[in-house]
């Protein structure tokens, strides 16, 4: 890495390079038994140079070819955007723990064991549940230098455990499933199972719904796909410095229900999004981006908070090029309310687990569309039975102005979200 | 170490492929397995991305890297790597895990080793078009879209790769093949009193840059949609008789039964077996659908799918019934049927899987205007914006929107969401056009594979009672 530095600044204002490697060991099943197990060993190398005051950019998975890595980013530099920023000098980073040996020391025959227990769990509980499962463990290393002096890095671990069950009956097919990860190993199977079993319980009967606007429940999963993915564009400085973000130019106002907080927060220790620093050796941080309602802050890079005239929030990563503002985890803070409590208060209503389709559409705009794939009737404050055939859309800013309920059972849906359930009124709902 | 070994070192790494390759195939012939290959495989990129008015960034990139997959008892391991060196104790690994894994008896469809060197026909090469002359043409397409009052802001991504790839087994095959792609992306944003809108266009080619070059009337266009979408109404939700035009029908025939035909999904599930027995009937006898990856210079065409079967036309519904299915030599093997050329990974870094190629609905013989003339109150859309596949249900959204109304083209609507039931929808599509087109745009996500290089097409086509999400 010194070696490619020194070779950039020879030609460069400032330099700056980035590199990654990760190995990773994943066990799948197929069909309810065991069918492959994978290593993958991978390693790349940035360079980020400022060259008359112009951003190049170059990388390669060849750690040794330096020169080549310098000469493509001279390439692009003649053509590359202003540089309005300055590489961070060296700092101190907040700890955060994220690495634990003993996911390295699980062995193939845990992985497997866990694995099989997963299935042959879910499949007692009903024979004919054709399942999918993986079981994974990892480490990434991350290390940045500068020619400003700064320098960051961090190691970490990541396991992941998850099952997909598939249950078809003529035609109709339905699926269930749950997935967890953490910097630390995964031993136990019991609440992945759980929940999977509770679906399929919940599913066994079909209900009748009839298309006009009701109540809808987004559970932890369903408000993935739905209300949190329109926010991501919104809360990125640059969509907000462009003026293309519906809440822009609403910084402290009140924009959604007094009762919805949410916070991106990487310093979570032993969650598979955590960091100490983001992918430009700036320091993370808890940023607050919605407080009580208010839009509380958005997020950014060391370029774009530069043109903003602010700093950056250590939200600059890279997913594949330069970084680019992008959050680390939302965290939606629970509420009061027991889903329990939550169904019981619904005289008509849906709730909604997996949406498909996801991310299509106008999501800047915040409109979500999707088709239910798991979800449930609710009748005068009970379960009744499982939704099909039916799609759910809406506007995120007018559902969350006003939600019914935030629920107290905030899970981790993936690395990336906490969330509790979220109840809103008068969602639109078509179905055949 | 010396500078002169490690210059030796970089041409081996950079330039000789080949000779890894060779490397390898010893290696591989010396191991004990049901069988085993290898994928090597080298690649330069550039991209270039403009956000609003400023060019947001440019970018190079080069990649080397392989992988070793193994069969032993029906179990498989994998073992994939940018580092090339200690390939010995790499492909023992793959061995080791297989043999971990399998506690059967292997299924794969073995055929004749090939050894072959396929050239890309390049007509031009988008890798060797001089980055000015790129930059001054996204220059020209945003500035399109900025002449177009009411845009709030703007975003194209630029992007080429040129891909040389070598697939070897242990029985001796040995398959070069070269690519260039390159894909091209707008999007417009309008804004007016806290609304936001957006019209976005996606245009890939296979081994020539010169499509890319003609997109400006397409991009003003897709701005002035952009302003035109803030103002339109949003279509109240429920079931319309639906036109799609040959862009979208083709997402509509990935998603909703293209998927379904791949065979991964099939060959270890008695229950999805029984649904899709051959010869059952799926639509009308005027639907007939494709996947070949032999049409030539399309994104998903090839000479050799990764595990170096030859391409194929494979006809996955003809006359309605369904005659066919995609196919790894494993699925092919498995379900008694012959491999058809379907396996395909989108990089060294994953194992190749059944995957869709080029994939559209043969043409009928309606014209667009029969197709509108008796419908009273539809939907007609255009464009795509993307779509999801359970294999039963299926969504996709269009990226523009009109009313039909006494059989012509009314006013303009906000983009839907379609979805459906495949077996449902593909029975109520009742006519079929006389247009074929290809959409080059697109690309393909599955089992965290994403984007391969695919194409769908179909003519416009008409069907009956499609869900549609609305207000």
């Amino acid at each position: 890495m010194d070696k490619i530095l020194a070779l950039a600044k020879k030609v460069a204002e400032e330099a700056e390079v980035y590199m990654v490697s990760s190995e990773e060991t994943p066990v799948q099943f197929e069909s309810n038994r065991l069918k492959n197990t994978q290593y993958k060993q991978s390693q790349s190398v940035a360079l980020r140079i400022i060259k008359n005051g112009k951003t190049g950019y170059a990388t390669s998975t060849n750690m040794e070819n330096a020169q080549k890595l310098v000469d493509d980013a001279v390439a692009t530099a003649e053509f590359g955007t202003k540089a309005e920023f300055q590489f961070p000098s060296a700092r101190t980073f907040p700890e955060v723990d994220i690495f634990d040996a003993a996911v390295e020391k699980v062995s193939l025959e845990q992985m497997t064991q866990l694995g099989e227990e997963l299935i042959s769990k879910v499949t007692q509980y009903s024979s004919e549940v054709i399942c999918e499962g993986g079981v994974t463990k990892g480490t990434y290393t991350l290390s940045i230098v500068n020619s400003r002096g700064g320098q960051a890095g961090f190691r970490q671990s990541v396991f992941g455990l998850g099952i997909e069950g598939q249950l078809i009956r003529g035609t109709d097919m339905l699926f269930v499933g749950d997935h967890r990860s953490s910097c630390h190993p995964i031993l136990k199977t019991d609440e992945i199972v759980k929940t999977t079993i509770r679906q399929l319980e919940l599913a066994k009967h079909m209900a009748k719904v009839t298309s006009k606007p009701m109540s809808v429940i987004f559970a932890p999963d369903g408000v993935t796909g739905s209300l949190v993915l329109p926010l991501i564009p919104a809360f990125n400085g640059k969509t907000v410095l462009e003026g293309a973000s519906p809440i822009g130019k609403k910084l402290g106002e009140i924009v959604f229900d007094k009762n919805l907080t949410i916070c991106d927060n990487p310093m979570v220790p032993y969650n598979t999004a955590s960091r100490p620093c983001d992918d430009e050796a700036v320091p993370c941080q808890i940023t607050p981006l919605i407080t009580k309602g208010h839009v509380s802050n958005f997020l950014y890079d060391l370029q774009t908070a530069a043109r903003a005239k602010t700093k950056s929030t250590g939200n600059g990563q890279r997913q594949g090029g330069l970084p680019t503002p992008s959050p680390h985890a939302f965290v939606i803070a629970p509420g009061s309310v027991s889903f329990e409590d939550m169904v019981k208060n619904i005289d008509e209503g849906i709730i909604v687990e997996q949406l498909l389709g996801a991310g299509q559409g106008n999501m800047l705009g915040g409109d979500f569309s999707g088709n239910v794939l798991l979800g449930y009737k609710i009748e005068k404050g009970e379960i009744v039975g499982r939704v099909k055939d039916t799609m759910i859309s809406g506007n995120i800013y007018q559902l969350l102005k006003d939600i019914t309920a935030i629920g107290s059972d905030a899970k981790w849906v993936s690395g990336f979200l906490s969330t509790p359930s979220i109840c809103c009124a008068n969602v639109s709902v078509a179905c055949r | 170490m010396t500078t002169f070994a490690l210059k030796g070192k970089l041409k081996l790494l950079m330039t000789d492929l080949q000779i890894v390759g060779q490397q390898m195939a010893e290696l591989l012939k010396k191991q004990n397995a049901d069988y085993i290959e290898a994928h090597l495989e080298e690649s330069q990129f550039s991209s270039i991305s403009y956000r609003g008015k400023q060019l947001e960034s440019i970018s190079k990139t080069t990649s080397v890297g392989g992988n070793i997959r193994a069969l032993v008892k029906g179990g498989w391991g994998f073992v994939s790597f940018n580092d090339l060196s200690n390939l010995q104790e790499k492909v023992a690994l793959a061995v080791k895990q297989a043999r971990f894994v399998g506690k059967e008896v292997s299924h794969f469809y073995e055929s004749k080793p090939i050894v072959a060197d396929v050239e890309a026909k390049i007509i031009e090469n988008p890798a060797t078009v001089p980055l000015s002359e790129k930059k001054q043409l996204l220059d020209e397409y945003n500035e399109a879209i900025w002449s177009t009052s009411g845009i709030q802001t703007s975003n194209l991504g630029y992007s080429d790769a040129n891909k040389k790839t070598i697939f070897l087994n242990a029985k001796g095959s040995f398959i070069t093949q070269e690519r260039a792609d390159v894909t091209m992306r707008a999007v417009a944003v309008a804004a007016k009193d806290g609304e936001v809108q957006q019209a976005g266009l996606s245009e890939g080619s296979r081994d020539d840059f010169r499509p890319i070059r003609k997109l400006h009337k397409d991009i003003k266009q897709l701005a002035q949609r952009a302003v035109e979408m803030l103002t339109v109404p949003t279509l109240k939700g429920g079931e319309y008789t639906v036109v799609l035009d040959p862009i979208l029908a083709g997402v509509f025939v990935h998603e909703a039964f293209g998927h379904l035909s791949e065979s991964d999904f099939v060959y270890e599930n008695a229950q999805l077996k029984e649904i899709m027995t051959l010869g059952k009937v799926f639509g009308g006898p005027q639907l007939n659908i494709i996947d070949s990856a032999s049409r030539p210079r399309l994104r998903g065409s090839f000479k050799y799918d990764d595990e170096g079967t030859p391409a194929t036309k494979t006809y996955l519904i003809r006359e309605g019934k369904l005659t066919g299915r995609l196919h790894s030599r494993e699925t092919a093997a498995k379900m008694h049927e012959k491999p058809t050329g379907n396996a395909r990974a989108i990089n060294y870094r994953h194992p190749p899987i059944v995957r869709m190629t080029n994939t559209y609905i043969e043409p009928g013989e309606c014209s667009f205007e029969d197709m509108i003339a008796d419908i009273k109150e539809g939907v007609y859309c255009k464009n795509w914006y993307g779509g999801q596949t359970s294999m039963e249900m299926f969504t996709f959204s269009s990226g523009e929107t009109y009313r039909i109304h006494n059989g012509k083209i009314a006013e303009m609507v906000r983009p839907v969401m379609l979805s459906g039931n495949v077996f449902d929808t593909l029975m109520n599509i009742d006519a079929i056009g006389d247009d074929l087109d290809m959409n080059q745009g697109g690309g393909c996500g599955k089992g965290g594979q994403s984007p391969l290089p695919v194409s769908n097409g179909s003519p416009h086509i008409r069907i009956q009672k499609c869900l549609v999400g609305g207000k």
